[in-house]
């Protein structure tokens, strides 16, 4: 075929049957070709169109943390005490970033040196993410982004803001940078209160900027909120007042714990010192301790309400029974227990009224240490709260094997085992609630009324009270514990603080637990205050006069009708004299 | 035997023409021709917009080159065939010429010196002898007995070896190939032996070898080796391959719609807007739009050839051979390149892709093909 062509200019001599022929490979070419295309978009092989379809989305479909509120605190009223509030965290990509021109007015906008930034970036090289500063207010973060410095990126991220500050501190707690509770309710309910972050999917380009969202993957799930027992404006009233006995008395530190009486819920916790949850920059660890609850010392004198128990549980005393304390003083042992003075005969309520050591000495020897133990262990002496507030201290209530009679006595005393304050003002709270002895809330019962447990009988719980109340009459211990308009009850303390050598001579420890009012008590409170300065530094002293101040608030806090007719301001007057002259 | 009867002046197929010419036919417009390149360029163009970042302005740059082709087109297809022929071997002189003023002068771009700078009018020399060179062996067999005797055969690769070296030291591989085998088709079209083919081809492999160790630069190895296998250099050399394959590949039967890819318009896609715009288009608008566009080159194609089957002189008939064969393997290697068939290689997806010296050329190779159509039509006259 190929030689047919003749040599003729004009003559065409190209074989038409190659023009079929490139035509049809051409044909198959484009055959092949679209199999290929074919086996990219839509058939399902091994490369095909779902794996690059997915490596698409690889590509620029990510999926992004939706940050969780976490829960709100507040306290029984619904007043916050630990909010979230939304901040933005500026990062970096380091790879990004490092060699940029615009390093300098970075270091500018975040008010850094430069080289420190630079030795930063410097420490990050090879990683691809950093921050630069974290939990901006919104608005200055968005003006930093604003300026679109290539590398530079926001993260929205809560911080955890606490209105009242200092007042409620270690009662609350705190949370780390990155939302997680470090201490207090904060740590010990972290689980409840922290959310369940979402998921969101958005499109990236090739520089990793986001394009546009596609939708929320799952909902970020808040974080519940945790309504406490306190109520802030007893909190904030109680904080006032030990500060004010912190400064006045020169204490080293202190406690104030204050329980509703029949519920067991602790209407406000304050300590000294303090820290401000708000600000790390003064920020020590040691200031975080909830001496309330984590303390854990001997309660001296305030126990001698418990042996009084023992002592009328047994049957041989009743509050008017007479114990002769002469001379003012007893030896049990090696030991001389003595009193201020000789009392002479007395009867039950006035050894308690003056907490005379030869009258309680004198109980002491005669009951044995078995129904004392007996019932500083039915009223929770000794055993841990459970409220899972970390680092809640349970006291020790030791029994020994065989007791001397010296350990004997000073356990009626209330030396020789440890309590928390709040162990103290729970155990307190069996007297006010007719011998019921409740457990002890840092949550808000809502007006539901817990179980408690029968630890004495109410005959019993309501002499107790009688006696308590007298104890705060005018020849009580602790008269300064008086409140005008109200009939209080309580005990006062006051022990050597105990340091490496034993107990240290002239560092003491005041010590008050009472109730108001005195009938029907709708509050327990137990002040404690290490340290005390100068010559006043009995619980009489210091403790009971801070007891009347907090008490008075408290019950008109708490809408409690006075009892005796409102004073007059000359009574008024009197009393704040009395109060302030014993410190 | 058809091709005696066709010579004849009063041929069977020669009797239509005693109807007057129509005022396509006046103006020696392919009336499919024309009607495929416009559905063609528009289609373009509407992907353009989209790889281009929905930048209007390239679009509208794309749509000046498009003007001056479509007018290079029209005036081309104006002048008679022959005298193309007589011009074929001062247009080879006036392209080596340029050729020679790139080597020495040119301006450079991506590591390559391929542009001349005209008075601020920048243009490749290299583009223009995609057609010159088959043009000037076209002419040259034409004038000689087909099919072409030994020593003819060398002369022309000759003709064709000049230029392909002076672009091959551009360097531009790609191009030289493609200019080369332009000049080739019009061989291959004017008839050779089988057994120069074969021979050819056993020489080619026989030089695979070599070349490879001696002829390629190392850049050259890279893409061959990473078309074979692309997951070898992820982020270097075989990102274009991936990348484009992805977006083709996603797309599927539908695509994701047009602007709505998110290889392309999310800068994944590299060079989306120039040689690999067929991914934008395999991504948005999914298998259909592929098989569409492959069916209007195919019909393109098929014209072409009917064209060069009409011809009434030999150099009419290599040559539309040649233009079609060379437009079909733009398009092949292209398509083939983005989709992970041949090693990556700078060739544009004819019509579709931005670019101002290669759509012009183009027109012009189309303006070519209407003056071989209207010679068939004319010669009676």
């Amino acid at each position: 075929m190929r030689a047919r062509a003749r040599k003729t200019k004009t003559v065409v001599a190209v074989a038409p049957w190659r023009f079929y022929l490139v035509a049809t490979v051409l044909v198959a070419l484009l055959v092949v070709l679209l199999g290929r295309v074919l086996s990219l978009q839509v058939l399902n092989t091994d490369k095909g169109y779902a794996f690059l379809q997915n490596q698409g989305e690889i590509r620029s479909v990510r999926t992004a943390e939706i940050p969780a509120y976490r829960g709100v605190i507040t306290d029984r009223r619904g007043e916050p005490l630990a909010v979230s509030t939304p901040v933005i965290s500026i990062w970096a990509d380091p790879a990004q970033l490092s060699g940029s021109e615009h390093l300098a007015k970075l270091a500018g906008l975040l008010g850094q040196p430069l080289p420190e930034l630079e030795a930063k970036l410097e420490r990050f090289a090879g990683k691809r993410f950093m921050y630069l500063q974290r939990h901006r207010v919104p608005a200055e973060a968005r003006e930093i982004l604003a300026h679109k410095i290539p590398g530079v990126y926001g993260e929205r991220e809560y911080q955890r803001y606490y209105p009242a500050g200092e007042v409620a501190a270690q009662l609350v707690g705190i949370t780390n940078v990155d939302d997680g509770g470090i201490a207090g309710l904060e740590l010990s309910y972290d689980e409840w209160l922290r959310g369940i972050p979402g998921k969101k999917q958005y499109i990236k380009d090739l520089h990793g900027d986001a394009v546009r969202d596609i939708g929320v993957l799952e909902p970020a799930r808040p974080g519940r909120d945790l309504k406490l027992s306190i109520d802030l404006r007893l909190q904030f009233l109680q904080h006032r007042e030990l500060q004010r006995a912190i400064a006045q008395t020169g204490s080293d530190s202190g406690t104030i714990v204050t329980l509703d009486a029949h519920t067991g819920e602790v209407l406000a916790m304050v300590n000294h010192p303090v820290f401000n949850p708000n600000s790390r920059k003064s920020f020590k660890p040691g200031n975080t301790r909830n001496l309330a609850m984590a303390d854990e010392y001997e309660p001296g004198s305030t126990m001698k309400s418990l042996t009084l128990v023992a002592a009328l549980e047994s049957g041989r005393y009743t509050t008017d029974t007479v114990i002769d304390t002469t001379p003012g003083r007893i030896r049990v042992g090696r030991k001389t227990l003595q009193d201020p003075r000789n009392y002479g005969e007395m009867t039950l309520s006035n050894v308690i009224e003056k907490s005379s050591q030869v009258g309680v000495t004198k109980i002491a020897l005669d009951l044995g240490h078995e129904p004392i133990w007996d019932v500083f262990q039915r009223l929770g002496i000794g055993q841990p709260l459970g409220t899972g507030f970390p680092g809640e201290g349970a006291g020790r209530l030791p029994n020994r094997p065989r007791w001397r009679q010296i350990e004997e006595v000073t356990l009626a005393f209330g030396y020789g085992l440890t309590v928390t304050p709040l162990q103290l003002a729970r155990a307190y709270t069996a007297f006010a609630n007719n011998g019921v002895l409740l457990p002890v809330s840092l949550l808000s019962l809502d007006g539901e009324v817990p179980h408690g447990e029968q630890v004495m009988a109410p005959e019993i719980a309501a002499e107790v009270l009688k006696v308590l109340h007298r104890v705060t009459g005018s020849n009580g211990t602790a008269r300064r514990a008086k409140v005008a308009g109200y009939e209080v009850g309580g005990k006062t303390g006051t022990v050597h603080q105990v340091g490496a050598q034993g107990y240290i001579d002239n560092k003491y420890r005041a010590l008050f637990a009472g109730v108001a009012p005195a009938k029907d008590p709708r509050i327990v409170t137990v002040v404690v205050l290490n340290g005390p300065k100068g010559d006043a530094y009995g619980g009489g002293a210091v403790a009971a006069p801070v007891f009347s101040r907090v008490a008075q608030g408290a019950l008109r806090l708490l809408n409690v009708a006075p009892e005796a007719a409102v004073p007059d301001a000359a009574t008024i007057a009197a009393l704040e004299n009395q109060r302030g002259a014993g410190v | 035997m058809s091709d005696y009867v066709r010579q004849l002046p009063d041929s069977a197929s020669g009797s239509g023409l005693s109807r007057p010419p129509s005022v396509w036919q006046r103006f020696h417009l392919d009336l499919p021709l024309l009607i495929l390149l416009l559905i063609v360029t528009a289609l373009g163009l509407l992907v353009l917009y989209s790889a281009s970042g929905q930048d209007m302005g390239a679009v509208l740059r794309q749509g000046r080159f498009f003007l001056v082709g479509y007018v290079v087109m029209l005036l081309a297809a104006q002048i008679r065939l022959q005298r193309f022929q007589r011009w074929g071997p001062w247009f080879y002189l006036f392209g080596i010429g340029l050729l020679i003023a790139v080597d020495i002068v040119g301006v450079g771009a991506k590591g390559a010196q391929r542009w001349l700078s005209l008075g601020g009018f920048r243009f490749q020399p290299s583009e223009v002898m995609k057609l010159v060179v088959p043009m000037t062996v076209a002419w040259y067999l034409a004038e000689r007995t087909l099919p072409p005797r030994f020593k003819y055969l060398l002369a022309c690769l000759a003709i064709i070896a000049l230029p392909a070296a002076l672009i091959l030291i551009q360097p531009d591989l790609g191009t030289a190939l493609l200019i080369a085998a332009s000049g080739l088709f019009v061989v291959f079209m004017a008839g050779i032996g089988w057994s120069y083919i074969f021979g050819a081809l056993v020489l080619a492999v026989l030089s695979a070898w070599p070349v490879w160790v001696y002829g390629l630069k190392e850049y050259q190895q890279q893409r061959i080796l990473t078309m074979l296998n692309p997951e070898s250099d992820k982020l270097g050399a075989g990102w274009n391959i991936i990348q484009s394959k992805t977006a083709i590949g996603s797309g599927g039967w539908d695509g994701k719609g047009w602007l709505k890819g998110t290889q392309s318009q999310l800068d994944f896609l590299p060079e989306s807007h120039t040689d690999f715009i067929i991914a934008v288009l395999g991504e948005e608008f999914g298998l259909r739009g592929v098989i569409i566009l492959m069916g209007l080159y195919l019909l393109l194609l098929l014209r072409g050839f009917w064209i060069g089957l009409q011809a009434r002189s030999s150099y009419g008939r290599m040559m539309a051979g040649s233009l079609t064969l060379t437009f079909f393997v733009y398009i092949f290697v292209n398509m083939g390149m983005v989709a992970g068939l041949l090693p990556v290689v700078g060739v544009p997806l004819p019509l579709v892709s931005a670019g101002g010296t290669s759509v012009v050329t183009l027109m012009a190779g189309f303006g070519l093909l209407m003056a071989i159509s209207a010679e068939q039509r004319t010669v009676s006259h």
